[in-house]
């Protein structure tokens, strides 16, 4: 593949025609266009309105608890010290977390949600679908439903309804009805499937609450405003704590929401090195595991041109994560085209590594992270080690893990 | 250039009735059987054959059309051998239409140029992707209008007074108005309202207007036919293959006589709708 031409600025996409390149755009049905383009015009509209941001700003603080804190991991800098040594290195940069396990619903997922169903609300939508994978933006999504009170169907695929079942039961309690897919694996993908079709055939009164920086434009484009709060906030809050720039920032992709708001202010200060962690399941040979951009090829699917698992024939294959936020075959089209371009690094971690993560921060820092999560810290673990003692790193701890123990207890063996 | 979209509609015109329109699923339940069941439609009165390509992720198909692509695909169905089976039919028949419908991934992966040329060769008329609005017309519409193939363009409920000049735009052959919002397989919406949505396309084009989702019987086949100029039945005769497969996967039946049978009794509808204009 050709290298994408680099621009000027990274931060300008997408274009008029919801383009990063040659990824994204709107392959949807033809019953979907006149909807997507009215979100279109109802999101430019709301930016505009300082209204709307005021209402999002009250309740990112006082609901969702923002700003998250930057937390100094001294711990798992210790850890990563001590791993130097053991190499007979004196490396082990510094490493911060960006706790989104903090906010209200444990992860990320809120920041959008609650840009989303303000949307919503100024369209007149009086009902919420939403896909989920680990439960999070499941959760997330009922959340926001309750606070406005929107009667909220969420599409699980019921593989993640069994290994996720916490997350199944928070949603319930809010009021939310889970909707098991039982199609191809059970997944996300076959969540967002069904979801699709829900839309379809309910186009008057549904808002369609995607969970991450992908689907149809203009879904990409806003999702990341909405968390682009992350790497606002990291930004300034590593240059009050350290007084300059990190090295390196770390996020897991899954569709990319998460990485992406982390990395969308840092895209145009080039001395930052910016890597997305994929999930590379049992390892990148066979076909188990989610790593659509080290492993995949651009394809066609919900809505978007992005980096696929696919097969020939343009079937897309299921894919597999011991994360099930990460547990999709593709990925968020601007992701697609920051790596195309050569401006962000998208590399593997391993289901073992990921649970290694899990348990060493478990123990090390006194936090239990989402297994998405623990598959940047698994990375950051992988490389500070090389790196000198004064650079310094920031990981996206995007959600908290309580929501994984029941699947990481069953793989150490262990009845819970 | 008349297509033989262009020369069956002016023929049924001539007939003065509606055209029927068949989908089946290419591969389903395998390649060999889904051959004989295209093969007999013409016979039982299908006019023009919307052809399935499986894929994985038909986001805007029912569980009838999506259980059809899955066990398409598990036999080893793909877009190659769905030309195959087009260009098989082709060799003992010239004159039906085939129209391709799918996805887009299938046919940007197999490379758009070499896909329309080996299109054209298999004798494929037209085509209808379902995740590929006007928006996106630069991908495959354009280069297929060049290469001769018609892209017919879906229409929906959603399809405003101030988009359908666009949704008409690129389109040739027919338009195919989907009688509802919703996916394949839902139930018939109510009849007046597609008289009157038909009504309201046709102010806008001079090109045939079918429609379809929905449409499982004779009856229902004669009430559209006779506000429109062809009718479209898809899950009824997915479901007609599906009835003859056993779990296990043997047959209890013959699929293509299956299909045979209920496109006959279709046929019948769209046919009454002459008879009823000449009394
Ligand atoms: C905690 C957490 N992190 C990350 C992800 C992956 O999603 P995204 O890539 O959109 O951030 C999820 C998804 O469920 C999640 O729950």
């Amino acid at each position: 593949m050709d290298k994408a031409v680099e621009p000027n600025s990274f931060k300008t996409g997408p274009d008029e025609e919801g383009m990063f390149g040659i990824f994204g755009g709107r392959f949807v049905a033809e019953t979907l266009m006149p909807l997507i383009l009215e979100l279109q015009q109802a999101y430019d509209d709301a930016k505009n309105d300082p209204a709307f941001k005021a209402e999002l700003r009250e309740l990112s603080t006082n609901y969702a608890g923002r700003p998250s804190k930057l937390y100094y991991a001294e711990g798992l800098t210790r850890h990563v010290r001590q791993l130097a040594k053991d190499k007979g290195l004196d490396g082990g940069a510094k490493i911060y977390f960006k706790r989104e396990d903090l906010n209200h619903t444990g992860s990320h997922k809120i920041n959008n949600c609650l840009g989303q169903i303000l949307l919503a609300k100024r369209m007149g939508k009086t009902r919420i679908i939403a896909e989920t994978g680990a439960g999070q933006h499941g959760v997330a999504s009922a959340t926001v439903s309750a606070r406005f009170g929107f009667p909220c169907v969420v599409y699980m695929g019921a593989t993640d309804v069994e290994r996720q079942a916490p997350n199944v039961f928070r949603m319930k309690l809010l009021g939310a009805e889970v909707k098991p897919v039982a199609s191809g694996h059970g997944t996300l993908k076959d969540a967002m499937n069904e979801a699709l079709r829900d839309w379809v055939s309910n186009v008057d009164d549904t808002y369609y609450l995607i969970g991450t920086a992908a689907g149809p434009h203009p879904y990409p484009e806003l999702v990341r405003d909405f968390q682009s709060v992350i790497g606002e906030e990291a930004r300034a809050q590593i240059l009050e704590r350290e007084g300059r720039l990190p090295d390196t920032i770390i996020a897991a992709v899954g569709g990319g929401s998460n990485a992406i708001g982390l990395f969308h202010p840092f895209l145009d200060d080039k001395s930052v090195e910016i890597i997305g962690v994929e999930a590379g399941g049992r390892g990148l040979d066979g076909e188990e595991h989610c790593a659509s951009m080290s492993a995949g090829s651009p394809g066609v699917l919900h809505g978007n041109r992005t980096y696929l698992l696919q097969n020939k024939d343009g079937q897309i294959l299921d894919g597999h994560s011991v994360s099930a936020g990460l547990d999709y075959p593709g990925v968020g089209p601007e992701h697609s085209w920051l790596r195309d371009t050569g401006r962000v690094s998208y590399v593997p971690i391993l289901d073992d590594e990921a649970l290694d993560a899990f348990q060493l921060t478990t123990r090390v820092e006194g936090i239990i992270p989402a297994l998405e999560s623990a598959h940047a810290i698994a990375q950051a673990v992988k490389i500070a080690p090389e790196m000198a003692q004064d650079k310094i790193m920031i990981v996206n701890l995007s959600g908290r893990g309580d929501k994984d123990v029941h699947t990481v207890g069953k793989l150490m063996g262990m009845e819970i | 250039m008349a297509t033989r979209i262009d020369r069956k509609f002016a023929a049924l015109k001539a007939e003065g009735r509606p055209a029927l329109v068949t989908y089946f699923m290419g591969g389903d339940p395998d390649y060999e059987t889904s051959l004989k069941i295209m093969k007999a439609l013409p016979g039982s009165g299908s006019d023009i054959i919307e052809l399935g390509v499986p894929f994985s992720d038909p986001m805007a198909d029912g569980p009838a059309i999506q259980a059809a692509g899955l066990r398409a695909l598990k036999k080893g169905m793909s877009l190659t051998k769905t030309l195959a089976l087009a260009a098989s039919f082709r060799e003992s028949d010239n004159t039906t239409p085939i129209v391709l419908m799918g996805y887009y991934n299938p046919i940007y992966i197999y490379g758009v140029d070499r896909f329309l040329r080996d299109a054209v060769a298999s004798g494929i008329d037209g085509l209808i992707i379902v995740d590929l609005p006007p928006e996106m017309d630069a991908e495959l519409c354009i280069p297929a209008i060049k290469a001769g193939i018609n892209f017919i363009r879906l229409a929906t409920p959603t399809t405003d007074e101030k988009r359908l000049p666009k949704v008409l735009q690129n389109t040739s052959g027919f338009v195919y108005y989907v009688s509802m919002n919703g996916i394949t397989g839902s139930a018939l919406p109510d009849t007046s309202r597609v008289a009157d949505a038909v009504k309201r396309i046709k102010q806008h084009t001079d090109l045939p207007v079918v429609v379809g989702f929905g449409v499982k019987t004779a009856e229902q086949a004669k009430v559209i036919g006779t506000a429109a100029d062809g009718v479209v039945v898809g899950t009824a005769i997915v479901n007609a293959v599906a009835n003859t497969i056993r779990p296990d996967g043997s047959l209890v039946a013959d699929p293509a006589e299956a299909v045979a049978t209920m496109v006959q009794g279709l046929s019948s509808g769209v046919r009454a709708v002459r008879l009823a204009a000449a009394e």
